[in-house]
């Protein structure tokens, strides 16, 4: 099995799998994260959800290999409960998430939007949001926390 | 009897898993402890030497709140800050058998036993502070856990903590929602509640941001294998034989088979995955096992009726209807939904020598205990469950089929195994919310009022899979091995007060399409059959509202006799204000003991048949309110959810399979179809017991919502789910 060298929330660190091997497994069982979480396996959810170089990505998809000497960044790389992301910040202040598996998909897919548009409309918001989901039906809550780290920025 | 594990275990061995605080306990732990069955105080609360309480909580939360609601209760008897009482949820080695999430009975049943125990806690902490004060009881005051008589002082850590009570307090020997103590202290009255009824904000939020915590995927335990088990191509599917050489070359991996229960595993996940994907099982399918999806609600209008009940029957309808003016008929469908949780289910279990320890997602954890002590034959007291939250827990879903899965697998293997399924196994093979037809029709005389109202709703039994995997016979590992589930006939009726002089509301069932091993066996699903029926009859009472010539919430007003029911379509009204445009409709329904009204307001793209609803209003009556902050998120949840299971959710199938197996042939709702508002008008009845608020406002979206298409359109959609197709279809009908 080959190795991989990536950074996983700025820490360097070297994997031995399989090149298919999507990502999501390194993360959860060779490195021992637990935030990414298993939803579809699909691509079809959002709960994998984490930064491959800044740019949000599916890990249940991506294979090992694509992160090869890339920078990865998980949702606890993102902020820390003593220097949160905004949106991190806005989420508890909201009280967002009720079973919470599907964090990863909205916060770090809106992270990386309103880096890019830290303005984005409703319209916008709801447009960059799309495929991912959230079965426990949070989403008015979603958009209210978006909106009050838009304001916090 | 329950695990015989004591405090110190599960203080050693789950602490860092359920409860947040290092325990400075020594003397806990060197006592005898006292048995954990519901006739012990001990076994509800204890106050640690550091003076936080711990409440024994045999329920569980997904993220509503009802932790936080019991901290609450049992802050407010006993009289110490809500911040310092940790409830431990869900785990039967160190709670009794509430029931586990049921009913929406968390704060209505859930807390009784711990607002008593609490209640006597704080009476015999009182006796010891007397004497240790040399102060009559009646001249003790407390705050916040310190008991004050004159200038003297002491602390409940001081009189009792890490020591237990050894207090017996009578039960009622009901186990599950209903268990109950009897206690000499005198409960609070609620003229005196200082924090019940306030805002508390919910203690799992941060860990989820952060992502700093552990969800039932997330446990490990050492030399555990990870586990797929191979669910069948269709329904009824017999193994004729497993090509094991298919899976030749992956490390490790290795196939489990006992009759047609087929499962991999290997050390590591990804290699029990390839496993799965590549693993060649001879199936020896039967054909046609299902009717045609489109023919689905005729079958089940065709099919003989295993049951019938008529919860209301009064006057005499025939006769209305022979003389009436007018009559109004018409018929309703709902398909299979699936709890489609937002992760397919997670179990791990570890089976030595002395008993078995399960991880497990499911609500009903006390209940995955009993479940699996029948599966492997082991008394009960040698099982325990221990509930760590999920990827979504929405009444009875996969949860359950995981955790018999992992004992199942890891008493043949002999070391830990995980369970997790894949994205089908959650959409596809997830027991369904039941499929249902209705018929309604009303009489209307001259002067336009009903005089006769019949509604039949006819469906698959809520419980063709029982509420609780107690049973193996209820998961698919039991009837893969050849236990067929015995199945229990049941529905339900509308929950209203509608005083029609002549007046019938029943349900008939049928049997299922498949007995045993079926991917459309039936089960409930939040708010089991609320959505389905709610939907028939409160979209029938709008047809009977417009049919008389009157406002559907002056109709409903007119009729509803009960008046919590007309106080909540009354506010729900009001807060709407002024119709601005067409395509308002109002909903309402009750359920044990909650009502709740509904407008939506919707925009419908008459060119692609999208059906946005824009703005909600709820006016929601459960009682006293515990905890505002919390019930208005979990009525918002319900909403959406049951907002996605109006617009877009229906198992798909063939004759011999279900094809709904991930979430582009299971659709839920996504943002671009999420309201923009949801205004919630709470109303709070402190002089009344609470009722739940986990599942009620659910069961209004459907109608409020198809009520309110009527009003943009005139099309009635009598079918669910109005989906864009569907809506498109209608509307080009029309």
């Amino acid at each position: 099995m080959p190795t991989y060298r990536l950074r996983v929330d700025g820490k360097a660190v070297s994997v031995n799998a399989e090149a298919e091997m999507p990502l999501l497994y390194a993360l959860r069982d060779d490195l021992g994260l637990n935030n990414p979480h298993f939803g579809c396996g699909l691509a079809q959810c959002g709960a994998c959800t984490v930064h491959l170089e800044g740019e949000p990505i599916r890990s249940c998809v991506v294979p090992v290999s694509a992160a090869s000497g890339k920078s990865v960044t998980t949702i606890k790389g993102l902020g820390t409960p003593e220097k949160p992301h905004a949106l991190q910040a806005a989420y508890v202040a909201e009280g967002v998430p009720q079973c919470g598996y599907c964090i990863n998909g909205w916060i770090m897919t809106a992270a990386a939007f309103l880096k890019k548009k830290p303005k984005a409309s409703d319209a916008e918001l709801r447009e960059a949001l799309s495929g991912l989901k959230c079965r426990c039906g949070t989403h008015v809550s979603i958009m209210r926390a978006i909106k009050r780290a838009q304001g916090a920025a | 009897m329950n695990a015989p594990t004591s405090r110190r275990e599960f203080l050693q061995t789950t602490g860092a898993l359920v409860v947040s605080f290092a325990l400075p306990a020594t003397e806990v732990l060197a006592q005898a402890k006292p048995p954990l069955v519901p006739g012990e105080l001990d076994s509800w609360l204890a106050i640690l030497p550091n003076g936080r309480v711990q409440a024994f909580f045999g329920k569980m939360d997904m993220g509503q709140s009802l932790d936080v609601a019991i901290a609450q209760v049992v802050a407010e008897e006993l009289d110490v800050g809500v911040d310092k009482v940790d409830v431990v949820m869900g785990d039967s080695g160190t709670s009794c058998n509430q029931g586990g999430a049921s009913g929406s009975f968390g704060v209505s049943h859930g807390a009784a036993p711990l607002r008593r125990a609490a209640a006597e806690a704080r009476r015999l902490l009182l006796e010891r502070a007397s004497k240790h004060l040399d102060t009559p009881v009646a001249q003790l005051t407390v705050g916040d856990g310190v008991v004050m008589g004159g200038a003297k002082k002491t602390s409940y850590a001081e009189l009792i903590g890490g020591k237990y009570f050894h207090h017996q307090v009578p039960w009622n020997k009901r186990v599950g929602n209903f268990m109950d103590i009897e206690v000499q202290a005198k409960l609070k009255p609620v003229s005196e509640y200082k924090v019940v009824g306030k805002p508390v904000p919910r203690r799992d939020v941060a860990w989820k941001v952060f992502g700093t915590g552990d969800y039932v995927t997330d446990v490990r335990v050492k030399d555990m294998l990870h586990a797929r088990v191979i669910r069948p191509p269709r329904a009824a599917c017999k193994v004729r034989g497993v090509d094991e050489g298919s899976i030749r070359g992956i490390p490790g991996a290795r196939v489990v088979r006992e009759k047609d229960f087929v499962a991999v595993v290997a050390p590591r996940e990804w290699d029990a995955v390839r496993a799965a994907q590549r693993l060649k099982v001879d199936w020896h399918a039967v054909d046609g096992a299902f009717p045609e999806m489109q023919a689905l609600h005729d079958h089940i209008r065709a099919a003989k009726v295993t049951k019938r009940e008529e919860p209301v029957k009064r006057g005499d309808p025939a006769s209305a209807f022979a003389t009436a003016a007018k009559t109004v008929e018409a018929g309703y469908e709902w398909p299979f939904q699936s709890h489609a949780s937002m992760g397919p289910a997670c179990a791990v279990a570890e089976v030595k020598a002395d008993g078995c320890t399960v991880w497990t997602g499911s609500q009903k954890p006390h209940y995955v205990r009993d479940g699996v002590a029948k599966l492997l034959g082991l008394p009960q007291d040698k099982v325990r469950a221990i509930w760590v939250t999920g990827p979504g827990s929405y009444g009875r879903n996969d949860a359950g089929d995981a955790a018999l899965d992992a004992a199942f697998l890891s008493k043949i293997l002999g070391k830990p195994v995980r369970v997790q399924g894949m994205r089908a196994d959650g959409t596809a093979w997830d027991p369904k919310g039941p499929a249902c037809t209705f018929r309604a029709r009303a009489a209307i005389d001259a002067s336009g009022k009903v005089t006769a109202y019949e509604f039949v709703a006819k469906g698959f039994s809520r419980q063709h899979i029982a509420t609780n995997e107690s049973d193996p016979a209820d998961s698919l590992v039991g009837q893969f091995t050849g236990i067929a589930p015995k199945g229990v006939q049941i529905f339900g009726a509308p929950s209203e007060s509608y005083g029609f002089e002549n007046k019938l509301l029943a349900w008939e069932t049928i049997a299922p399409l498949v007995d045993s091993c079926s991917p459309l066996r039936t089960g409930h699903l939040r708010d089991p059959v609320g959505p389905e029926i709610h939907f028939a009859s409160e979209s029938f009472i709008d047809e009977v509202a417009r049919a008389a010539g009157e406002d559907p919430v002056a109709f409903r007003l007119k009729y509803l006799t009960n008046p919590r029911h007309q106080a909540v379509v009354r506010a729900a009204a009001e807060k709407a204000g002024p119709k601005r445009f067409q395509g308002r409709g109002i909903a309402f329904a009750e359920r044990n003991g909650t009502s709740v009204a509904a407008v939506a307001e919707v925009d419908v793209d008459r060119a692609s048949g999208r059906i946005w609803a824009r703005r909600f209003v709820i006016a929601h009556d459960c009682g006293l309110i515990v905890n505002p902050q919390g019930l208005r998120y979990t009525i918002e949840g319900n909403v959406v959810q049951g907002l996605s299971r109006t617009l877009f959710e229906q198992v798909r199938f063939d004759r011999d399979s279900v094809k709904s197996v991930d979430w582009i042939s299971y659709p839920i709702l996504e943002m671009q179809d999420a309201p923009e508002s949801i205004e919630v008008v709470l109303i709070d009845r402190p002089e009344l017991p609470s009722s739940g608020a986990g599942e009620p406002t659910m069961r209004v979206i459907p109608a409020a919502v198809a009520n309110a298409v009527f009003d943009a359109t005139g099309v009635r959609m009598r079918s669910a789910p109005l989906d864009p197709e569907r809506v498109k279809r209608a509307l080009s009908r029309a």
